[in-house]
């Protein structure tokens, strides 16, 4: 398996105030393709930092990040962008869609970013296979205040595949999301992970990292725990488990 | 991203403000309309002094008595007296190739009839006058060599005066006016001129003869004017020499003396004019542009506005791969849409405004290319420079902070 995120060392300090904070103090990784991290912490313990490093929104004080090969740490700001745009997927705990922006539109979004843009009607066509794909094509011309937090999720994760990432990063994914829908969003995650996304999640709930393959636990800016999932858990049981309620 | 791609963004980020971006634009229109309309009130203004020079002739050239200047004031033209009803006499006598000539006096006085009175402009003329500023009449006719010869108590009113004392043309004809207690027979009325170029009705007039208002109402010897007009086919610069050389003798003016008198002919009084009305459009154009720069103001604190409250959405676009140069160029694209539409609209509202000010006034109003262009590429220079700070903003954003902004 090729690594997808080869972590050595890393660093982050900011310089904020007086006192110098160290968010991440020496952090060592690697991370293969296909994998299925969650990442635990308490907050302060520099999870954050970390996955704002691995998104490419930031750069590491010190220490080396290769993503896909890629040695991010010597990047300037236009080249994270063109890396975000080709490598990474974002999923947030509070979706981040365009507003007043269709379904179908959000998920086109990232391709308008692409330095080769393909035709309007091949993006057309590529975001609604991805809807399709999160089971939500039906909602396409929908716009997100007309959406459920679980649909809109899925609308999320529909955009985040849409340029064919190395790596999913999602940040608290079911967070603001009812049991069942996260269980439901959880079982997309995993389905997309046999098919051979690397996918790498934060998480504060232990039940939600016990559905990935692998927990790495922070404290203090560091790694205090690096373990495999002994008995994980499968969404797709779940939902067969819990009382089925009408889902729209 | 594709420059359609961000067209389209940007159109529907103003679509969705409907209101705010008609406001916005609202200083760039009145800027537009502001710089069209008043370079277009003022190329109206020298095109009416034109016609009225090509009206009037280019062959009347007028002779004005040398300025009074006393404690550092200048009286103006005619101020002096210098000039006496012989040298008019001597023009007429003298020089070859002069058609008509008039000494020309003038003075405010109230006239009345009946219970109406009204305070004008009278003017003493030779009968030459007329047929000099080549003025018809719309009832009677013009007094006679003899009338002057005579001093005779005839007038001729012009339409205003008429107008304001009888209420119509037709009443004046025949009656009698008082001008300072001197009773003047109406034997005609003046065609309208509509105003000069230094902007006098030139229809609120009596008209006299020159003797009769020297002696019986202005009690004055000199005379402030002469108009002389030139045989079609002579030239005009010829007369002038001669005028010239004739009076400083007349005069016995030594050669190194400044002479007492001034010339002038029609076309450089129609420059003159012209020159003026050019000053006041470079005037009003420059304070009109001030508006446009205003209105890019507008455009930059909204921009500015808008910036702020869509934070989270400029997060999400870098997050997801925008280029800060993307975000950049959606921004400016917005802004200078905004101005170009402005600047449109402003065209439309010049030619409305034009076409409203001509309905209810005299004024002419004569829309060129030159401003038009000029205003709209100004807006859109407008866009560009107050867009550009605003844009600049959005595009330099830190990621993580901006998908933080609640």
């Amino acid at each position: 398996m090729t690594p997808i995120i080869e972590l050595e060392d890393l660093c982050k300090t900011y310089a904020s105030g007086e006192e110098p904070v160290h968010a991440v103090r020496g952090v060592s990784l690697t991370i293969l393709q296909g994998e299925f991290v969650a990442v635990m912490g308490t907050s302060g313990s520099g999870k954050s930092t970390l996955m704002n490093i691995l998104g490419c929104l930031d750069r590491p004080s010190s220490g080396s990040y290769l993503l896909d090969g890629i040695q991010v740490s010597s990047l300037n700001r236009d080249q994270l962008s063109d890396l975000r745009n080709r490598k990474i997927g974002f999923v947030f705990q509070n979706f981040n869609l365009l507003a007043r922006t269709s379904a179908v539109e959000n998920v086109e979004l990232p391709m308008l970013y692409r330095r080769n843009p393909l035709s309007a009607a091949e993006q057309r066509k590529k975001a609604l296979q991805s809807l399709e794909m999160v089971g939500i094509g039906k909602r396409a011309g929908h716009t997100p205040n007309q959406l459920s937090g679980g649909q809109q999720q899925r609308v999320a994760i529909a955009r985040s595949l849409i340029n064919d990432p190395v790596l999913l990063l999602a940040d608290e994914p079911t967070g603001n999301l009812d049991s069942r829908t996260s269980c439901e969003i959880l079982g997309i995650f995993q389905r997309l992970n046999d098919q051979g996304i690397t996918i790498l999640m934060v998480t504060h709930e232990p039940e939600v990292a016990n559905h990935a393959k692998r927990i790495i636990v922070m404290r203090d800016g560091k790694i205090l725990t690096d373990t495999q999932v002994q008995n994980r858990l499968q969404a797709a049981d779940e939902l067969k488990n819990l009382p089925t309620e009408t889902v729209s | 991203m594709r420059l359609h791609t961000s067209l389209r963004t940007a159109f529907r980020a103003l679509l969705r403000n409907k209101l705010r971006s008609l406001l916005t634009a609202l200083g760039i229109i009145i800027g537009v309309a502001a710089v069209i309309a008043m370079v277009g009130i003022g190329n109206g203004a020298k095109k009416q002094v034109e016609d009225q020079v090509a009206a009037m002739g280019d062959n009347a050239l007028m002779v004005f008595s040398g300025s009074s200047s006393r404690g550092g004031m200048s009286g103006g033209f005619g101020s002096a007296g210098t000039l006496t009803l012989e040298d008019a006499f001597a023009i007429k006598r003298e020089i070859p190739g002069v058609q008509g000539v008039t000494p020309e006096v003038e003075g405010n006085a109230r006239i009345s009839s009946g219970n109406q009175n009204w305070f004008t402009r009278l003017n003493g003329v030779d009968a030459d006058y007329f047929s000099i500023r080549m003025w018809s009449f719309t009832h009677g006719g013009p007094f006679e060599e003899r009338d002057v010869k005579t001093s005779a108590k005839v007038a001729v009113i012009g339409k205003t005066t008429a107008l304001e004392i009888f209420g119509s043309e037709e009443e004046a004809l025949g009656k009698i006016v008082r001008v300072r207690n001197v009773p003047f027979t109406i034997i005609g009325v003046l065609a309208p001129k509509g105003a000069s170029f230094f902007g006098r009705d030139q229809d609120d007039t009596l008209v006299v003869p020159y003797t009769s208002a020297m002696k019986r109402v202005l009690g004055v010897k000199t005379i402030p004017r002469i108009t002389v007009s030139v045989e079609r086919g002579k030239s005009v610069a010829m007369v002038v020499e001669q005028v010239s050389n004739l009076i400083s003798q007349r005069h016995r003016l030594p050669g190194d003396r400044e002479p007492d008198f001034t010339i002038r002919t029609q076309e450089e009084l129609a420059n003159m004019a012209t020159a003026t009305s050019k000053t006041m459009t470079t005037l009003l154009g420059f304070v009109a542009s001030i508006s446009l720069i205003v209105g890019g103001i507008g455009i930059m604190n909204i921009m500015l506005v808008s910036v702020t409250e869509r934070t989270r959405e400029i997060g999400i676009r870098l997050a997801i791969g925008a280029r800060g140069s993307d975000i950049l160029v959606q921004f400016l694209i917005e802004a200078v849409t905004l101005s170009l539409l402005g600047g449109l609209i402003g065209i439309g509202l010049a030619f409305l405004a034009a076409a409203i000010i001509m309905q209810l006034s005299p004024m002419p109003v004569y829309i060129t290319a030159g401003p038009v262009v000029y205003s709209f590429a100004f807006s859109a220079a407008v866009g560009i420079l107050f867009g550009f700070y605003p844009a600049r903003k959005a595009a330099s954003l830190d990621p993580i902070e901006a998908l933080r902004y609640e």
